[in-house]
């Protein structure tokens, strides 16, 4: 396909997993904040802020961290390149440029989304925002599903899994660099509210039985099957660069990620230097979109 | 909302005569639309307004960040043309591009008709979109035209007028598709009852016109269409035609010279194109032949193209054919290659860079339509009934500095044809805009974009000023 519209593509999704997982981490927040009244509200807003890797951005537009500030700049601010409103039209801007490859419904799906974001930016003050993030994930489900049954496993739809499944192995370890409330009342409530939120609490159960920090880790950094799980997703990623191009250069940088994931455990991750873990693994997602983009995305 | 009180204003209307009785090609639309409860035909509009904005069939005003693109106004009562008339219509658009394509052939190989004395030289060698780089190239099977739109117009009398052609980068097909599409939807039954005839042959005429086309590398054919890219007002048409075809939409930057090839920037590297579908003017394609500051075609592309590497339709150098002082010599080209007189009048032209005919034209402003010969989109146009003492004054400045750049015709009456203007049905002005597809034979689409001015008693049906579309069914016998 044409390096051009194989970019289009990878983007397109990139933006829409964004949106999808900007959604969901907000709605655990406002879960936690609901659910654990003693937490101090404000250094929990900038917790998350700084998670996002927005801190600066925010303060620029934003007096204070409460939970109003942060909704909007999360969900409609149109000068924060990556809020929801922002990702939206993103997917939808690669959208049009692709749109001869992607199927009529799965355009519709994205053109549904963006039409919904402006209305919802329109009419602030009707804004729920439980609803606005459940119709954002309706929208991201809508489109994978119609990725699934419409599209032929051809380039375009690997090129859009992977674009899919890289965005989602960033913000998932994003998700799990949290700080944790060990053995204190609040380890379940903490993590189920995180489990929940990106749909995975009902199969991390069917294993584990029983919320733990260190098992939520284990289940979400090296289960084999669960479609959110970071190994899961670098599995995926590299079945479609061999699908692509069976001597793609670019599977040295997934290999790399794979022997990192090897060395270590969850005991070494849950040590007192688990930050320092998840930025590896997003330094190494950060190369392998680097080698895709200087193999495949070459312009003339 | 129904025909009820429907009133006609004086012009031909499409589908009641003079009288106020029903046509005989309209009376079963008319009946089934009087039989619906009164406020179907409104929810019907909605429900089609609402498909238009969620499939997002826009043309481009690319503006405001967040406001999404426009969408092209659809009113779903179609209008209707008669089995016989159609034919004639059929007929003289054959003749029309057949004699069109002949005298682009004569014009760029042995200018007969200009040694004939026909058309003066200075006419054509003064077109803006005649190119001289084209001299003496033939094309693969020689045609130069593979698609065209020709406007139609309809006067009080009901005669059919060929207002200009258009065969450079002719638009609109999509939304003859799309328009039949939604209708479908919302009539289902109406079809059954009519005998429309089909229109969803079109691209798979056009796919196999484009594979046809032969060149000297001979190859397996890979066809792309070549877009200027989102921000052309024709954008969504350019992606809809690749789709429906099933090829490659590229733009300029896609493509590359290699070895005197076309060739695109793949995932897989280089792969060479055989067939361009360009939706780019003339003007932009080539940056060392044309328009050195473009950035939107191919540089070497044109060397490519005299070599036989690769075909493009519509052919480099066709837009003399449909330059506005050319329309005035079209029955003058019809007789001269086919020895006929030409099925489809020409709206009578006046020429402003002959004197007398110039004269005429500035003594008669208020009653004439002066067009510049190469704007489009009802740009660079004055309605001289509907415009100021000014503005004419204007107009008649820029004709006196530039008159080979002018022609004018008289004002026509546009037929009118009945649309829903908030809850009433009203008559708007519409023309017609039937496709030709140029290949093996040359193939009339039974079908075509009637465009409406959706402003009162509004002569400008363009998109860009306020226009809008409706289906156009040709009814079979």
């Amino acid at each position: 396909m044409l390096s051009r519209v194989a970019q289009n593509i990878y983007w397109l999704s990139r933006y829409l997993e964004r949106a999808d997982n900007l959604a969901r981490f907000t709605q655990v927040h406002m879960q936690l904040m609901l659910d654990a009244p003693k937490f101090n509200k404000e250094s929990t807003w900038l917790g998350f802020i700084t998670i996002l890797g927005d801190e600066e951005h925010f303060q620029r537009y934003y007096n204070f961290y409460n939970e109003q500030n942060v909704i909007e700049f999360i969900s409609l601010d149109r000068n924060n390149p990556n809020s929801i409103l922002s990702c939206i039209r993103a997917a939808r801007e690669n959208a049009k440029l692709c749109r001869d490859t992607i199927t009529s419904e799965m355009w519709e799906c994205i053109n549904d989304a963006y039409l919904f974001v402006i209305k919802s930016k329109r009419a602030r003050s009707h804004f729920n925002s439980y609803h606005f993030y459940d119709r954002i994930k309706q929208s991201s489900n809508l489109f994978i599903g119609l990725a699934h049954a419409t599209m032929s496993r051809n380039e375009a739809w690997h090129f859009s899994r992977m674009g899919r499944v890289i965005e989602r192995a960033d913000k998932t370890s994003r998700i799990l660099d949290l700080p944790s409330y060990h053995d204190t009342p609040y380890e379940a409530l903490q993590w189920s509210a995180i489990l929940k939120s990106i749909s995975a609490f009902e199969m991390y159960l069917k294993l584990y039985h029983s919320v733990k920090h260190r098992d939520v880790v284990d289940f979400l950094l090296f289960d084999p099957s669960f479609p959110r799980s970071i190994f899961w997703c670098i599995t995926r990623i590299k079945e479609s660069l061999l699908a692509i191009n069976k001597d793609s250069p670019s599977i040295k940088e997934m290999d790399d990620i794979l022997t990192f994931l090897d060395s270590i455990t969850t005991e070494n991750v849950l040590g007192l230097d688990a930050h320092h873990f998840f930025d590896e693994i997003q330094l190494l997602l950060n190369n392998v979109d680097n080698a895709i983009s200087q193999e495949f995305f070459r312009v003339c | 909302m129904n025909f009820i009180n429907y009133q006609i204003n004086g012009c031909f209307d499409e589908f009641f005569n003079s009288a106020g009785i029903p046509r005989h090609a309209a009376l079963p639309l008319i009946e089934k639309i009087n039989s619906l409860p009164i406020h179907a035909l409104k929810q019907y509009q909605n429900a089609a307004n609402l498909i238009l904005e969620r499939l997002g069939i826009t043309f481009g005003v690319y503006t405001h960040k967040d406001s999404p693109e426009k969408i092209f106004p659809f009113d779903i009562i179609p209008r209707i043309i008669a089995a016989d008339e159609w034919q004639q219509l059929e007929l003289g658009l054959k003749q029309r591009i057949t004699a069109l394509n002949l005298f682009l052939q004569d014009i760029y190989s042995e200018e007969k008709i200009i040694k004939d004395k026909i058309i003066p030289q200075e006419l054509i060698y003064s077109a803006s979109a005649y190119r001289p780089f084209l001299k003496g190239f033939v094309p693969p099977g020689n045609i130069w035209i593979h698609i065209t739109g020709t406007d139609l117009v309809r006067d009080k009398q009901g005669t059919f007028y060929v207002l200009e052609d258009n065969l450079r980068c002719p638009s609109g097909i999509s939304y003859v598709l799309d328009n039949r599409a939604i209708l479908k939807r919302i009539f289902p039954d109406m079809f059954g009852t009519m005998q429309v005839s089909n229109v969803n042959n079109y691209c798979e005429k056009l796919y196999n016109n484009l594979r046809n086309l032969k060149t000297t590398a001979n190859k397996s054919k890979n066809i792309v269409l070549l877009t200027p890219g989102i921000y052309n007002s024709a954008y969504f048409e350019h992606c809809f035609l690749a789709k429906q075809m099933g090829i490659e939409l590229v733009e300029g930057k896609d493509l590359k010279i290699i070895d005197g090839k076309v060739m695109m920037s793949t995932t897989h590297g280089f792969e060479p194109v055989d067939v361009i579908y360009r939706r780019i003017d003339d003007d932009f394609l080539d940056p060392q032949v044309f328009r050195k500051d473009s950035l939107l075609g191919v540089p070497g592309l044109m060397d490519c193209y005299v070599n036989g590497q690769v075909a493009i339709a519509n052919a480099p150098g066709c837009g003399v054919a449909d330059d506005k002082a050319v329309y005035a010599y079209v029955p003058q080209i019809i007789k001269y290659y086919l020895d006929e007189d030409p099925i489809l009048p020409n709206v009578p032209t006046y020429l402003c860079h002959d004197p007398q005919q110039l004269n005429y034209v500035l003594d008669n402003l208020e009653q004439l339509v002066v067009k510049s010969v190469n704007l489009a989109g009802g740009y660079g146009m004055l309605i001289g009934c509907q415009s100021t003492a000014a503005e004419r004054q204007q107009f008649a400045m820029a004709i006196k500095a530039n008159p080979r750049n002018y022609i004018a015709q008289p004002i026509i009456d546009l037929s009118c044809a009945p649309t829903i203007i908030d809850h009433q049905l009203q008559p708007r002005h519409v023309d017609l805009r039937p496709y030709i597809l140029f290949g093996e034979d040359v193939f009339v689409l039974p079908g075509g974009l009637t465009r409406v001015a959706l402003v009162k008693d509004s002569l400008v049906v363009n998109s860009s000023q306020g226009g809008g579309s409706k289906d156009t069914w040709v009814l079979k016998d």
